[in-house]
């Protein structure tokens, strides 16, 4: 799915400027982490991105059309070809994982089978399927209660698996996983992404887990865009710029060392245009 | 008192509080006047005399096996008119709630399809409910008795009605006071407004509407032997029966089994809600 931002703000209820001028031509089938400290606006970015906020002001096109010119039905169709992962799942305690899951296909499927699946779930093979690649096929019928927050994360994540939209957007997707299950799984969101050939932009705490898995990195700082590169010209001073009102440390999976420190060190050598784009 | 040593602080608190109580009771005043509320009446030998000669006739408790298969099945009806009278009261107040919250208001969101309709639909919608509740089951009752003749069909009705409108209105609360995101993400999503509020809000809300709808019906079990004294069947009328006729034996009778009634309704409820939530 194809996405073209051009000067977007957007300005919350609080009356807190939470993006101020942002502009990003998104290609069919890219893959983009946003990186950056928090409060600069990631969420609030990929909340316009999935046609759940709607900007001050600039023009955004979903798919080549602005999803707030759209009637009431193709809005809420093109809703449906979104798939949000969200940083703390929105998932009723007391549901069960098939029902949570299954619920990521509700807009395709109309009122009817929604409905009829809350009596018995209507696809089970794929709700487990889904759950299977993120190692919780054997909780399928557990309560979301029952799971601990990065458990629940990745049922999060099997939702939108088993949506199959043509966007996937996600919200720190790995925030309360481990190092190895953070990897596993952004590993899995970019495969889906690239077997399917859908459009993926996830916001990343970890910088090393955005460098080590997406072609594209945009770092987002106070609600504006500070560099959009390839991972092997992002530089140690661009990051330090990015994340300097933070701490004067990058926040890191799990401590290591960052993925690509010899490329970047020449990129820091010869960067001549910080920017990249 | 030593010299030099301060006398310690009077309380600041203290004339607001004597005031508080003085007012209390000045309010309280024209209360007890306008009920004719006079407890000296009440230890009058004259008026001693009839409670007594009345309390009197209470023992010893009706016995007769042919009275106490009357209570019983008064009991069973009583319990029979509560809860049918809260199925349907339970069917209405589902639907109107729901059409009167707005936390599952697309139009939030963006464009929702039939929007103004909502809008101008909620203001009476509301008022309705208003007026169910508002209008004691008591005078349901009557109402229906003249309608539909005497007996529990009427105790039926007036339950339904009357706690419709109380049931609407707190299950209205319930939703919107609940964890709205998980219905937030259906709609954004692609979901229907009943999509999102059967996977969104009502595995939210469950709990504390089985618990209060629970307690509702206890409610109506001490409201349908209210109703009784004006026809509309159960334990209530024959109770009425027996005091006109002023059998106090069979008074007792049946309070004692409308008090078991009452004990089973508690232990059936406490059991629900440990079940359920």
């Amino acid at each position: 799915m194809k996405l073209a931002l051009d000067a977007l703000h957007l300005v919350l209820p609080g009356g807190k400027r939470a993006l101020a001028g942002v502009s990003l031509e998104v290609a069919h089938g890219e893959r983009i982490a946003i990186i950056g400290p928090s409060g600069a606006g990631k969420t609030s970015l990929l909340r316009l991105l999935g046609a759940a906020l709607r900007p001050s002001s600039g023009a955004l096109a979903i798919a080549d059309v602005d999803p707030w010119a759209l009637t009431a039905r193709a809005l809420q169709k093109l809703r449906g070809r979104i798939g949000m992962i969200h940083q703390a799942p929105p998932l009723p305690p007391r549901q069960r994982l098939v029902t949570a899951v299954l619920a990521g296909r509700l807009g395709a499927w109309g009122l009817w089978r929604g409905l009829a699946s809350l009596a018995y779930p209507a696809d089970i093979a794929g709700a487990r399927e889904s759950l299977a690649r993120l190692d919780l096929a054997e909780r399928l019928f557990d309560r979301c209660d029952r799971l601990s927050g990065g458990q629940l994360q990745r049922v999060g994540v099997a939702r939108v698996l088993y949506q199959r939209p043509d966007l996937i957007l996600a919200d720190e997707p790995v925030s309360a996983l481990d190092p190895q299950l953070a990897h596993q799984t952004v590993g899995e969101l970019n495969r889906e992404a690239q077997t399917r050939g859908v459009t993926l932009v996830a916001s990343l705490h970890a910088v090393d887990l955005a460098l080590r898995w997406f072609p594209r990195i945009v770092g987002l700082r106070d609600g504006a865009v500070a560099f959009d590169c390839p991972p092997l010209r992002v530089s140690d001073a661009m990051l330090h710029d990015l994340y300097a009102t933070e701490s004067q440390t990058i926040p890191l999976q799990g401590g290591e060392p960052l993925a690509h420190p010899e490329p970047m060190a020449r990129a820091a050598r010869g960067a001549a245009t910080p920017l990249c784009r | 008192m030593q010299v030099g040593v301060a006398a310690a602080p009077r309380d600041p608190a203290l004339p607001a509080r004597v005031a508080l109580v003085a007012v209390g009771l000045l309010l309280l005043w024209p209360a007890l006047e306008l009920t004719e509320f006079d407890p000296r009446k009440l230890f009058e030998p004259s008026s001693l005399q009839v409670m007594g000669r009345f309390l009197g006739t209470f023992f010893p408790p009706a016995l007769g096996q042919e009275f106490l298969g009357l209570v019983l099945r008064s009991a069973l009806e009583t319990l029979a008119l509560a809860t049918a009278g809260m199925a349907l009261a339970v069917g209405l107040a589902l639907p109107l709630a729901l059409a009167v919250s707005d936390s599952l208001s697309i139009s939030r969101i963006g464009p929702a399809p039939h929007a103004w309709l909502r809008r101008v639909l909620r203001a009476p919608l509301r008022f309705l409910l208003i007026v169910m509740r508002s209008i004691p089951e008591i005078v349901w009752a009557l109402l229906f008795v003249r309608a539909v003749g005497l007996g529990p069909a009427a105790g039926v009705l007036a339950i339904a009605i009357n706690y419709a409108g109380m049931l609407g209105k707190v299950y209205f609360e319930i939703f919107e006071a609940g964890d709205t995101r998980p219905a937030r993400a259906i709609l954004e999503t692609g979901g229907g407004r009943l999509h999102a509020f059967f996977y969104g809000v009502l595995p939210v809300a469950l709990p504390e509407l089985v618990s209060y709808s629970v307690y509702r019906w206890e409610c109506a079990i001490r409201a349908s032997v209210v109703m009784g004294f004006v026809g509309a069947g159960g334990l209530g009328q024959q109770m009425e029966l027996s005091m006109r006729m002023l059998e106090g034996g069979e008074v007792v009778t049946m309070l004692i089994v409308f008090f078991a009634l009452v004990l089973l309704a508690d232990a059936i409820s406490a059991l629900l809600r440990k079940v359920l939530t």
